[in-house]
């Protein structure tokens, strides 16, 4: 593959989807490989994201690579008021590529196109986050064997939730069927819906899943926070339908599995992370070999 | 009806007449062509009546001749735009605008958290849809309609 940024799921082809899914399994199964020694990956969070941060930097350490960056503006020059095109075109001296995480949407693939070395976008505000879509596809083709003709489920805030807009386009390429269960308020925006019906895709909307639950291959949560109702009232009505229970989970498929982007608030009860369909700590997990795939390919070490 | 529009707009010998202007845009067409920093010769004339449009503008500047890309621009506002090349009180050449697949400046991006509204840096959207005139960030990826098209002051 090319050395070039990852700034979006739709820079990617499914071909190169696949040659990262097929490369991080390769990671999974050797996990710890010097191929990164010489290499100096900056890890720049002008907002704090640990768990996406520590995410990247174990996948670099674990393949001999070093780390330099901050992990929130207040220890940056931002704060000094350094524009983002200045702050790369610093870092860009200092490192072989630049993993960044942005508030600003946008602000990635304006960092792609002024670095001289390639940008790892590990979010840019409500807009993408690739690494998550692909160690979300990751996750689904190693639980279901294959990624074509699934159901998946996408419970939650479909609306603001960009997780779930990513999977979307990235699972367009793959034949699912689409189950979109959310309270009115955070349904699926047009725009993606359409996006289905041009190519064809076939989707359902619900307000609630207990009937339906048995045809899932995949479920995959959202948090539906409060501060997205206009009408508090209208939240505490609706909140309870969209948290998920163990023994909402009993005519489910056999390999069924239940995935969360994480962190989670209350939207996955406790009583399920003892169920064989939990998976989302793996998924966590699965994180660190699909970025092992994404920064090696892009440096062409793999 | 011609003879009225005569009245209103004089004729000009060389230059062109941009017609079917929607009235309410006649300042953001004239902003985008940036007709508002030349020295030229320009009348105009609004809410002129118009069977399609409403109301509508007409401009006439003399001695401007526009590129297809630079004239294309104004699609963004005044789809039906019509333009007609004058050359020695004679017309030319007819031209229709056709709204470009990217457009790069002149609008602004609809998304506050946008880099380009938080840098110095040049808006560019792909035209997503050329009837609606649906335009996708190329930075953010949200798109702007024409219903909140804010033009960059040039
Ligand atoms: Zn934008």
């Amino acid at each position: 593959m090319k050395s070039k940024s990852l700034v979006s799921i739709s820079d990617y082809t499914k071909e190169e989807y696949l040659k990262i899914l097929n490369l991080a399994a390769e990671f999974e199964a050797n996990p710890v490989q010097e191929i990164l020694k010489g290499f100096v990956v900056a890890t720049l969070f002008f907002e704090p994201s640990t768990r996406t941060r520590l995410s990247f930097e174990s996948a670099v350490n674990r393949l001999g690579g070093r780390i330099l960056g901050f992990s929130d503006a207040g220890t940056t020059s931002s704060t000094k008021g350094e524009t983002l095109r200045d702050t790369i075109l610093t870092v860009s001296n200092y490192a072989d590529l630049i993993v960044m995480r942005h508030p600003v949407e946008g602000g990635a693939r304006f960092a792609s196109e002024i670095s001289p070395v390639p940008i790892v976008n590990a979010g840019d505000g409500a807009n993408q986050h690739p690494s998550q879509t692909l160690l979300d596809l990751y996750s689904i083709r190693k639980t279901q064997g294959r990624l074509d003709n699934l159901n998946i489920f996408m419970i939650g805030d479909l609306k603001y939730g960009r997780t779930v807009h990513s999977l979307l386009q990235a699972l367009s390429h793959f034949n699912t069927t689409f189950y979109f269960i959310s309270p009115d308020e955070l349904k699926m925006p047009d725009e993606y819906k359409m996006f289905l019906d041009n190519l064809g895709l076939k989707y359902y909307e619900y307000k609630e899943f207990t009937d339906i639950v048995d045809k899932a291959d995949i479920i995959y949560m959202t948090r539906v926070q409060k501060e997205r109702f206009s009408d508090p009232i209208e939240y505490e009505k609706t909140k309870n339908a969209y948290v998920l229970r163990a023994n909402m989970l009993e005519n489910t498929k056999p390999k069924m599995k239940v995935l969360h982007p994480l962190p989670r608030v209350n939207e996955i009860h406790l009583d399920v992370d003892d169920h064989e369909s939990a998976y989302y700590f793996e998924q966590a997990q699965n994180g660190v070999y699909t970025r092992q795939a994404i920064i090696s390919s892009i440096l062409g070490v793999k | 009806m011609k003879d009225k529009k005569q009245l209103v707009v004089s004729a000009i010998k060389d230059g062109t007449v941009i017609d079917h202007i929607p009235a309410n845009d006649l300042f953001k067409v004239i902003s985008i062509l940036g007709l508002d920093h030349i020295d030229n010769y320009i009348t105009f004339g609004t809410n002129l009546e118009s069977k399609k449009l409403g109301k509508k503008a007409i401009i006439k500047i003399s001695y401007v001749f526009f590129r297809n890309e630079d004239i294309n621009k104004i699609a963004l506002v005044a789809p039906d735009a019509k333009l007609n090349v004058i050359k020695d009180y004679k017309v030319v050449e007819k031209k229709v605008v056709e709204v470009p697949d990217e457009i790069i400046g002149i609008a602004r991006c609809v998304n506050p958290m946008c880099i380009t509204n938080k840098e110095n840096v040049t808006t560019k959207f792909q035209v997503v849809n050329k009837k609606t005139v649906s335009l996708e960030c190329h930075y953010c990826e949200k798109i702007t309609d024409k219903a909140n098209l804010v033009i960059i002051k040039g």
